[in-house]
């Protein structure tokens, strides 16, 4: 839908309504990104600069605001115990989301409703307020303080919305393909893996995206399990970091900003599945 | 479906279904249902630090309700989540239908305007608060830099040191880190309105603001609902924002208090001081849960019952 061929029969107005538009467009992209750009700036400066000339063009061959974070403190750490956590959070989510959506999508069964009912109400509860006996559990199990406690969780926590988005795509897909492979004398295993999976993948990349991004920044289920420093995950990590450099500017900027790069460059390289991934729960 | 009654009978297929739905059905059990069930267990027993104690019926929730030292700090922290919840509700959800009825025109730069509105939403609440904490630095942050280079000094404040300002400021930080959110809802519900219903009301004469309140408001209903719902529960979960910026105590002087801070001190408070009480947090939880689920429930129904199918 064009513009023009819309709004075409409107009359003209004295000021332009597009350029209204546009001035306040413009004004809220600049809210949106000049923190964003003061923060990697600021990353680049001594702290005085900081505090003599906020808005200035730092010298972008003032690295050692950026070296001195990824020597001296505990970040590197954090960012790997983040890419750990997220990374296998992922893993198990999309194969005990997709075992249990192709169990439901594609065999016939009385239990299959509640089985639905039994992962809706998962979607519905927030684990959040139950995070007491969460800990206590976990506490029983072995896994308090460990990446592990963090693994099940987000695992728990993502796994619904993975389970309808696969039972979702699964279904569409037409039984000619199955009925084919099982003609062919292919087994129940061999018919999901190879014919049916590969092209379940980009509802597989939708239910990645939809949970890394709140895994990835989670802040709350680290602070209440996790002590020991070698376990934290980065937006935890970063509340010690904060803590322990209060009056370096310079370092809290390029802290920050090592924090927030990984996943706001991914964004702007994949924006299109990134919107679509983290609004698929609002948007029909 | 594919399979025969007479083939889905096999014990070779049934253990292979059994195979695929057990595990997931098992840990959904494990780490969600039974942490739950117990969650409004808990609520019901007295608690020596991770030790269950008697059984006390309700009076946990007596306490948190009605008590002389829970009672006054609860009803603060509460009042503070519907002020948050009234706030974000205009200027999250109502700014970004504005910026989605501009976005929708796809006016020039439309991608780049997309782009930037949805930046903040995938930064970590813990970033967005630590940058909005140094930007609020009395003396050192850029908005009062800002204000000072301006003339304006008057207008420079302590703003989160300031306990009437300190959750204005709060509420502002989520809504700049979040109205991306509904901007883009908005935006794909209004890109699924049919174009021959707007050209229709566009040759009925309507102008610009009749088209948006007559016609754009009222279909894209079903988005609102989601919006206005998911709103509602994150503003009664708020704890990030104000962990980050006021700290648990919601300082200043409680002026920051919510009910998330409140649980969170009740349940885990200082775990090396041993002052935590699990029976008092259960209860809270278990009221703020009931809470959500019985007025999120009213608010969905209420507002389906303004949606119009097209």
């Amino acid at each position: 839908m064009t513009t023009k061929a819309m709004y075409s029969p409107a009359p003209p107005r004295p000021i332009s309504f597009a350029f209204l538009a546009q001035i306040i467009l413009i004004m809220n992209s600049f809210i949106m990104l000049y923190p964003v750009v003061v923060m990697v700036f600021s990353a680049f400066k001594s702290t005085g600069e900081i505090f003599e000339h906020p808005f200035a063009l730092p010298d972008f061959t003032q690295v050692q605001n950026f070296t001195r974070v990824l020597g001296e403190t505990s970040m590197p750490t954090y960012f790997v115990n983040s890419i750990i956590v997220t990374g296998t959070s992922i893993v198990l989510i999309l194969v005990l989301g997709t075992m249990a959506g192709y169990a439901v999508a594609r065999y016939e069964s009385r239990t299959n409703t509640f089985i639905l009912l039994f992962f809706l109400a998962g979607l519905m509860l927030p684990l959040k307020l139950a995070v007491i006996p969460l800990f206590i559990l976990l506490r029983d199990l072995n896994l308090l303080d460990s990446r592990w406690s963090l693994i099940v969780t987000y695992t728990a926590i993502g796994l619904p919305s993975a389970v309808f988005i696969m039972a979702g795509f699964l279904r569409s897909l037409p039984s000619e393909l199955e009925d084919a492979a099982r003609i062919d004398g292919a087994s129940e295993p061999r018919i999901m893996w190879s014919v049916m999976l590969p092209l379940a993948r980009p509802p597989m990349a939708i239910a990645a995206i939809q949970n890394a991004v709140p895994i990835w920044n989670d802040f709350f289920f680290p602070l209440v399990f996790i002590q020991t420093d070698d376990y934290k995950t980065l937006p935890q990590g970063l509340t010690t970091f904060m803590g322990e450099y209060t009056t370096d500017w310079g370092m809290l900027f390029a802290g920050l900003t090592i924090a927030a790069a990984p996943i706001t460059l991914l964004y702007i390289a994949l924006s299109r599945q990134f919107i679509q991934g983290m609004t698929a729960g609002a948007v029909k | 479906m594919p399979v025969s009654p007479k083939q889905a009978r096999t014990l070779k297929h049934r253990s292979w279904v059994a195979f695929l739905i057990v595990p997931p059905v098992v840990f959904m059990s494990l780490f969600v249902v039974y942490p739950i069930l117990s969650a409004f267990a808990y609520a019901f027993y007295e608690w020596q630090g991770l030790a269950r104690g008697e059984f006390v019926g309700l009076e946990n929730f007596r306490e948190v309700l009605f008590g002389p030292t829970m009672a006054p700090v609860v009803w603060n922290a509460f009042l503070h989540n519907v002020y948050a919840l009234v706030a974000l509700m205009i200027i999250q959800n109502g700014g970004g239908f504005l910026l989605a009825w501009l976005l929708y025109k796809e006016p020039f730069g439309f991608r780049f305007h997309r782009l930037a509105v949805f930046v903040p939403v995938v930064l970590s609440t813990i970033i967005v608060g630590f940058l909005w904490k140094l930007f609020l630095n009395p003396n050192f942050g850029i908005v009062n830099q800002a204000l000072y280079a301006l003339g304006l000094d008057s207008w420079a404040k302590p703003w989160l040191g300031d306990s009437s300002t300190a959750l204005g400021a709060l509420i502002l930080a989520n809504a700049w880190h979040f109205i991306g959110f509904p901007t883009l809802v908005y935006l794909a519900g209004m890109q699924r309105i049919p174009s021959e219903i707007i050209e229709a009301a566009r040759l009925d004469g309507t102008n610009e603001w009749q088209l948006l309140t007559n016609v754009i408001w009222p279909l894209v209903a079903p988005s609102t609902t989601i919006l206005f719902t998911l709103l509602f529960i994150g503003a009664f979960n708020w704890f990030e924002i104000p962990y980050v910026m006021a700290g648990l105590d919601g300082s200043p002087f409680g002026s920051t208090d919510v009910l998330g801070l409140v649980f969170y001190r009740t349940a885990f408070g200082n775990q090396s001081a041993s002052i935590q009480n699990f029976g008092q947090g259960s209860a809270l939880a278990t009221v703020i849960f009931l809470f959500i689920v019985v007025f999120a429930s009213m608010l969905t129904l209420w507002l389906r019952r303004r949606e119009i199918q097209f």
